[in-house]
């Protein structure tokens, strides 16, 4: 996925190059090598961390547990990373995760009926419906982003922030501020139900992140979202057209946040407007960050991506896991993010190489 | 006549347009206020708008030296919790006389600004994600050192927050004087001082002002160590006003802050705009509050719509404002 690679290592022919230095030099080796890192700490300090099994049929362990709980970050982050590419940012993911959940807990509800004496659970409206309500909110919410700065040309941290900060206040205007619980079996399957044993939350985010590969290789859309990302002017100038490609990602990124709504309110089973996906735009700019996706945008990696939302997920899980205080969580993220900004950044990478040299 | 309508017409193509607007606004928003509820305008409503949003105006100060460099900091909100728990653990736990722990936290928020700077400069990072991290640190922080409230029962502290200073038959509060006179300095600092050109200069256009022999990594330093600096201030005014260190102090104050500087005529992409933008920018927010607090039917949530719509009309008249400026 990654095109432009480290200069003085491109230069040398990848045949000639050892093995080991093939993988050193790949864009994924560092945030794979800090995942195994983790990883490692866990298998040390936590007794049984690797051990799986099944239980009525489901996966059970750590593992699948991360996994799981990474799925609305991991489909924010890819998301994000076409928004990224693009040279954008968007800072409403949290907002929009709370305005569909919200619409769609809503509009299911749920009462119970008693049926030949057995309490059944009927949902308001359709699921289907309330489903595609929530992700038409989400879409509307993308395309407002969208115009805002393809159309008006807003810098993307301004035009997403007036979302940002009022989309959690329309959202908390539809239930008028309380949590909405929902009653009905079916819509908790999206977030907690299981598929051939394994979480139902994953097959979604594998799906999504498989189209997402595919458009991307075997469309010219990677190749159009990397010039723009590039240079913008010289991608307009080239005849891509660069402002309906702006609003589709960010679109794109509405859509996927949408989902991870729906996949957060589902399995909480309530949606709460204040709360829910706080702070989620942070980690998903996070994990793209560490997948090794430039913020200065053209240079992007999914995998990569998806790589960074697992690393969040383990760190927090590790943190819970050896009892440290769940707040020094935050202190140890923004280290992260300094150490791998600054590391990323080429000051950096040139004094490193006076030192080497 | 005729040249009056020209300066009319030419009146919204002036880069001041905007700060003139918000005055307006603000004027017709307290006018609107007057005439619904009575009792809105009395002096001690205009006086509590002030000492309310103190911190907020101290905030909004620092972000709008900032955001005049073209830059950004979202550090704001969490710098300021981090100095309320700093001031209320170093006077509780290790019983520090106030006034040095006052001149501690002022001392450590800029250096954390100052800081951030460096790492922006020298790394040629984006503001945005260096200032996130920044974030996440000192609310972190504040975890580390607490992570319930901390009650601060300094005798200076609660004078602050209990002194009651006459003013013209009504009363305002130290933490509003200390703000105001952080107002008139930072007019001072923008407009007739070296610096304020040079951050001027560094946000209009940062390689003209390094041409000209301007130090831009000074300046920019200089620029988030007074974000720093103002953001632990008003944790201090904070601190007066609660009586209390906590790590959930001041939630999402940074985009509050935003809001007012750009709503107060500064132009986001930095180099235009006036400080004293600040104040009308936290007096519209404020006002807001207190229409939504006076009506008593509208619930809290209608701040975040209103000041959402607000933010985006502002960005409209700026960009549509930068088009003529081009096209003209």
């Amino acid at each position: 996925m990654i095109v432009k690679e480290n200069p003085p290592l491109a230069i040398q022919p990848a045949a000639h190059r050892p093995l080991l230095a093939q993988a050193f030099a790949h864009p994924l080796f560092r945030p794979v090598a800090a995942l195994a890192v983790l990883l490692l700490i866990d298998f040390l300090l936590i007794p049984g961390f690797f051990r799986l099994e099944i239980k009525d049929g489901h996966l059970y362990g750590s593992l699948v547990d991360i996994v799981n709980r990474a799925a609305p970050l991991m489909l924010a982050a890819i998301g994000m990373t076409l928004v990224i590419a693009t040279r954008g940012i968007d800072i409403s993911v949290g907002a929009v995760v709370a305005l569909s959940g919200t619409v769609a807990s809503m509009l299911i509800g749920g009462t119970m009926v008693m049926q030949d004496g057995v309490p059944v659970y009927v949902a308001d409206t359709p699921m289907l419906v309330a489903l595609a309500a929530a992700m038409g909110a989400a879409l509307l919410c993308g395309l407002w982003n969208g115009a805002l700065v393809a159309g008006l040309g807003l810098q993307p941290i301004v035009a997403t922030l007036i979302l940002m900060v009022a989309g959690r206040g329309l959202a908390q205007l539809l239930t008028d501020g309380q949590i909405v619980t929902v009653y009905y079996q079916p819509f908790f399957f999206l977030g907690s139900g299981y598929l051939l044993g394994l979480p139902f939350a994953l097959f979604v985010v594998a799906a999504v992140f498989v189209v997402t590969a595919l458009l991307l290789r075997h469309t010219a859309l990677g190749l159009f979202i990397q010039a723009v990302g590039i240079n913008p002017t010289a991608a307009r100038l080239a005849g891509i057209r660069t402002a309906a490609l702006i609003v589709f990602v960010y679109v794109f990124a509405a859509a996927c946040a949408g989902m991870a709504g729906l996949m957060i309110s589902s399995n909480v089973k309530s949606a709460d407007a204040n709360n829910a996906g706080l702070m989620l735009e942070l980690d998903a700019i996070l994990a793209v960050t560490l997948g090794g996706t430039s913020l200065a945008g053209g240079k992007f990696s999914l995998a990569g991506s998806i790589i960074g939302a697992l690393i969040i997920q383990t760190l927090t899980y590790t943190i819970y896991s050896l009892g440290v205080p769940p707040e020094v969580n935050m202190v140890v993220k923004a280290v992260v993010v300094f150490l791998v900004c600054i590391s990323q950044s080429d000051q950096f990478k040139s004094l490193w190489k006076r030192r080497a040299a | 006549m005729s040249a009056m309508m020209t300066r009319l017409q030419a009146l919204p193509s002036r880069p001041s347009f905007t700060s003139m607007v918000t005055v307006v606004l603000l004027a017709a928003m307290l006018l609107v206020g007057g005439a619904l509820y009575e009792g809105f305008l009395s002096l001690q409503v205009m006086l509590n708008l002030l000492i309310d949003n103190a911190f907020l105006l101290v905030i909004a100060i620092g972000m709008g030296f900032v955001i005049l460099s073209g830059g950004i900091d979202l550090s704001v909100g969490a710098v300021l919790a981090l100095a309320t728990m700093i001031s209320a653990w170093l006077l509780q736990v290790a019983h520090w006389p106030p006034v040095a722990v006052i001149a501690t936290v002022l001392l450590l928020g800029a250096a954390f600004g100052g800081g951030m700077g460096a790492v922006i400069h020298y790394f040629r990072l984006q503001p945005f994600i260096v200032t996130l991290a920044g974030m996440f640190l000192a609310r972190g922080l504040c975890y580390l050192i607490s992570i319930e409230s901390i009650t601060i029962e300094d005798p200076l502290f609660v004078a602050m927050s209990q002194t009651q200073l006459p003013f013209f038959g009504g009363f305002i509060s130290p933490g509003a004087l200390i703000a105001l006179a952080m107002l008139g300095f930072a007019v001072w600092l923008a407009h007739y001082s070296g610096f304020g050109r040079a951050v001027y200069a560094v946000g209009g256009n940062e390689q003209s002002a390094a041409m000209m022999g301007l130090d831009v990594g000074r300046t920019r330093i200089l620029v988030y160590a007074l974000s720093g600096f103002c953001a632990a201030l008003a944790g201090v005014l904070f601190a007066f006003y609660m009586l209390s260190g906590y790590g959930l102090h001041a939630q999402g104050t940074e985009l509050d802050a935003i809001a007012a500087v750009v709503i107060g005529g500064t132009l986001l992409s930095g180099g235009y705009g006036y400080i004293l933008g600040a104040l009308s920018g936290v007096l519209v927010l404020g006002t807001i509050q207190t229409l939504i607090a006076f009506d008593g039917t509208l619930s809290s949530w209608w701040t975040r719509i209103v000041i959402g719509g607000l933010l985006f009309v502002f960005c409209v008249v700026q960009r549509v404002m930068a088009f003529r400026v081009k096209s003209g």
